[in-house]
């Protein structure tokens, strides 16, 4: 209910959460073009950060540069009228170790 | 990580022969064969793993470059090298243009994230217009290697 109300506002939102990178071969070429694919489903911009190294969620290359092994925390920020959506999305593909063991 | 811990100089190809992506695949690791970096008879299954990789999704993410890569038990540690086309070759890249920078890199099968931190180092410096420029333009062995070692030794 609360996602309604904030998307129908003017200012775009922003919106954070950090999730664990769970699957054993971290954050590697393929988990990357999910990633890459799921965010772009969204108008969102998507920002990821790993420690001090923060990229373009939408850019595969920049995602490589995240070399976020099992275990890392990282801070996923969206802005825009579906920061909410994109989020649990994304936060989910992971949680889930995009689907590898 | 820097690029020369695991790029085989003696193995880039300053000019591929092969204009199709398998075959670009193929001759990047038969010449790590040829400098003794794969055993002989790993070589097919080695190709086949990169192709299959490949297949799973393209590793060519845009602007010229694309990184082929497999995990395999053949490789006992990380090794890397370079292909370069002036023709340029279809690698079904994300953003369909063509592939003029290759880098081919196997990784041992354990070691997750040393594999990462290649990557990264890869990328690092592929996704710096002027890195990318300069590969495409490196035309021999050495001005190629050059450029790794600049890359190596600066901070960014």
């Amino acid at each position: 209910m609360e996602c309604v109300v904030l998307e129908s506002q003017s200012e775009p939102l922003e919106m954070e959460r950090e999730v664990t990178v769970l699957n054993e071969q971290g954050l590697h070429a393929r988990p990357v073009m999910q990633f890459v694919d799921t965010a772009a489903q969204f108008v969102s911009e998507v920002r990821v950060q790993c420690n001090d190294t923060i990229v373009d969620g939408k850019s595969p290359m920049e995602m490589m540069l995240l070399a976020a092994t099992q275990g890392t925390q990282l801070k996923l920020t969206a802005r825009g009228s579906d920061a909410a959506r994109a989020l649990d999305a994304l936060a989910e593909l992971i949680e889930r170790g995009f689907n590898e063991e | 990580m820097k690029l020369s811990d695991f790029i085989v100089a003696e193995a880039i190809i300053p000019e591929l022969q092969s204009t199709d992506r398998n075959g670009v695949i193929r001759e990047l690791v038969e010449s790590l064969k040829k400098y003794g970096k794969v055993a002989a008879g790993d070589v097919e299954a080695i190709v086949r793993a990169v192709i299959q990789r490949e297949n799973q999704g393209s590793t060519g993410f845009g602007k010229g470059v694309a990184v082929p890569h497999a995990k395999h038990s053949a490789a006992k540690k990380m090794v890397a090298t370079i292909g370069r086309s002036s023709a340029g070759v279809d690698f079904a890249a994300l953003d369909r243009a063509p592939v003029y920078s290759v880098v081919l890199l196997l990784s041992p099968q354990d070691h997750p994230d040393e594999h990462l931190q290649a990557m990264e180092s890869i990328f690092r410096h592929l996704q710096q217009d002027n890195f990318r420029r300069f590969l495409r333009q490196a035309d021999s062995v050495e001005a190629i290697v050059d450029l790794i070692e600049e890359a190596d030794g600066s901070p960014s």
